[in-house]
């Protein structure tokens, strides 16, 4: 068994889910929504890329960037249009918006790009390999994939912590009328957040795609994976997430290995387990149920 | 309006005279399609009913329970091969199997309602989704149940053949009648089950489950059967759906079935049985007739292949129903909130109490 390997690539996986279910958390924690939506907004944020990459030819830095302006916008026309005019939404109703979201941007993207599998690569190959130390082969994709993460994380920190916008989200996820009496305008806090988890999707959809194939259902498995990683973190916490998304990758990939055919279901029974043993996940704090 | 006095008037089943002449009528119209349609429209009925049968279920899970399930076309699943593969593997008759298949189903609900105990909101909801995926991904793993490839139904025997009376229907006007019956039964089933003790439960618990528990009522228990009796009703349906499409594969059962089981109950009203009908029949309509073969339409369909071609690709045009669907149930949840029910219940008051 290739342990290094498996750890590896494992890590590198999970970084993913991490990151994507990052950007599930970053909605939920401020609004209190379950993006279903969040997956196929990446994959039309990818298909854009791939859109301006392949179609007219681009290089692949201008993609990205205009890539992820789209997912900005994406993400607010979703919020501003779908979820802002919902008067006092009940919680299914919620849901039932996000899953028409996500519906709708499924239909549209393989309308416009059929239905066939597509090739997306990124200039960090998953086929160019080093090997610091014997039976630890690391990828350029991993090591693109830890950075993206780890600039990220900081990024995440660094927002939340010292900017003005940082702590009006802060704010309006811990008391949204509360804020709104100290001035905090929370309607445009909810785009922002919306916009910033579009990103960051987008982001970890990309790096997703270089590694297997673009296709508009591509991000309909990996969504569950990164919401099971955000499980496993609690849906509240933002490190959470991330050391979730690694325990999932190393779960699924062993267990891959050792099981191949049933490695699609992974996600599914680390889900029902964890909720089943500890709903509010591994790091966060008590599950308070509101009244 | 429509206040109830007495006991007697809350259980009954036809509230007036006028509805159960109208509810007669409607169901000798049922009964006399045959006559007069094609076996095509006759299958898209079949196929109506048979989605009937596990919204009207769903319905007494999301909308009388209040509990959240995207795992209903798991429950469909087991209902249709545990049927299929009762009768070929162990000739049992029809009606003994599909009543097996769907306390299978039945069983596997209770099953799932026990997490359910502790999870509430998008937690219940990622469960169950996740239990949809994996009764799907499992039968497509697993060679005993056919794999990939599917299943082929049986042929539609109502008799016990090992004793040498067999009845076979192969028509589709005579599994139009065998749906039919069987729908109608599950409906006044349905109705009369949100009548009863277990039904006011279910109700108690989706106001409020802390107020429910107070007043003395088993959530352990009721939580469950919610469960269990929703899932009965996706067994019996599913059990139908293979003899209604004849041959199926697990990819039949993903995540876009559950979810259009849940738009057929947001759509018809939650809480309502006749919102789960009207839904079932409309949004099964939709979906697999008029924008499935939007290309084919009069005047739309040309317009609507040339700006596919221009702008869109020609291949994806199939997922159009898929942006329809969407639209729908973003536009029935901002701007008609209860469903067709809901308007429905709006236009009646207005009428009755006009011109104020």
């Amino acid at each position: 068994m290739p342990v290094g390997q498996l750890l590896i690539d494992g890590l590198a996986m999970g970084a993913c889910y991490g990151l994507f279910g990052l950007a599930v958390v970053i909605i939920y924690k401020t609004s209190e929504v379950l993006n279903f939506a969040a997956g196929e907004m990446a994959m039309v944020s990818t298909f854009v890329a791939y859109h301006v990459l392949v179609i007219y030819g681009y290089s692949f830095w201008v993609a990205f960037v205009i890539a992820l302006i789209f997912a900005a916008f994406l993400g607010v026309f979703v919020e501003y249009f779908f979820l802002r005019p919902a008067k006092n939404p009940t919680l299914l109703g919620l849901i039932v918006i996000t899953i028409g979201a996500q519906m709708l941007l499924m239909g549209l993207a393989s309308w416009k790009w059929g239905a066939e599998q597509k090739q997306f690569s990124i200039p960090f190959s998953y086929k160019v390999t080093y090997e610091p130390i014997s039976g630890f082969i690391v990828s350029q994709w991993a090591i693109a994939v830890f950075v993206a993460a780890a600039a990220v994380m900081v990024f995440l920190y660094f927002f939340f912590q010292h900017t003005k916008m940082g702590t009006a989200m802060r704010a309006t996820q811990q008391n949204k009328h509360a804020a709104k009496i100290m001035g905090i305008k929370t309607d445009r806090v909810f785009a922002f957040a919306w916009a910033f988890s579009s990103i960051i999707g987008a982001v970890a959809a990309m790096l997703l795609t270089a590694k297997s194939i673009l296709d508009p259902n591509f991000m309909m498995e990996s969504f569950l994976r990164a919401f099971a990683s955000a499980v496993l973190g609690g849906l509240m916490s933002i490190p959470g997430v991330l050391i979730g998304g690694f325990i999932m990758g190393l779960i699924e990939n062993f267990f891959g290995f050792i099981w191949p055919a049933w490695k699609p279901i992974t996600a599914f029974v680390v889900i029902v387990l964890v909720l089943c043993v500890r709903p509010s996940g591994l790091f966060a704090k008590h599950y308070v149920k509101k009244v | 309006m429509d206040m109830k006095r007495s006991y007697y008037e809350d259980i009954e089943l036809f509230k007036s005279g006028v509805i159960l002449f109208w509810t007669i009528v409607f169901l000798l119209v049922l009964f006399t399609f045959p006559l007069y349609m094609s076996d095509y429209a006759l299958y898209l009925l079949n196929l109506i009913m048979v989605y009937v049968i596990v919204s009207v279920g769903l319905n007494i899970l999301v909308g009388s329970t209040g509990q959240i399930s995207l795992g209903h076309a798991g429950f469909f699943a087991i209902g249709a091969y545990a049927t299929v593969l009762l009768m070929t593997n162990l000739q049992i008759p029809f009606f003994i199997a599909i009543i097996a298949a769907a306390f299978i189903a039945a069983f596997f609900g209770f099953i799932l309602g026990l997490p359910a105990l502790r999870l509430e909101g998008p937690y219940l909801t990622i469960a169950t989704l996740a239990f949809g995926l994996a009764i799907m991904h499992v039968i497509g793993h697993t060679e005993f149940f056919g794999g990939r490839q599917g299943l082929m139904a049986p042929p539609l025997d109502l008799g016990i053949p090992q004793l040498g009376w067999s009845f076979v229907l192969s028509s589709e006007t005579s599994k139009y009648y065998l749906v039919l019956i069987i729908t109608i039964l599950m409906v006044l089933f349905a109705i009369n089950i949100l009548k009863t003790k277990a039904g006011r439960a279910f109700v108690a618990i989706r106001d409020s489950d802390i107020a429910a528990e107070v007043i003395g009522i088993n959530l352990t228990m009721y939580k469950t059967l919610s469960f269990a009796v929703s899932a009965f009703y996706a067994g019996i349906g599913g059990g139908l759906f293979a003899f209604v499409l004849g041959f199926f594969d697990p990819f039949t059962f993903n995540l876009i079935l559950s979810i259009i089981f849940i738009v057929m109950i947001v759509v018809g009203g939650l809480g309502s049985v006749m919102g789960s009908i009207t839904g079932a029949a409309l949004i099964t309509y939709l979906m697999y007739d008029l924008f499935k073969n939007v290309n084919e339409a009069p005047y739309v369909g040309p317009l609507f292949v040339a700006f596919s071609e221009r702008w869109m690709t020609i291949t994806g045009m199939d997922n159009f129903n898929y942006i329809a669907l969407g639209l729908v149930m973003i536009g029935i949840m901002l701007f008609e909130p209860l469903g067709m029910f809901g308007a429905w219940i709006r236009i009646k008051k207005y009428w009755k109490t006009w011109p104020f």
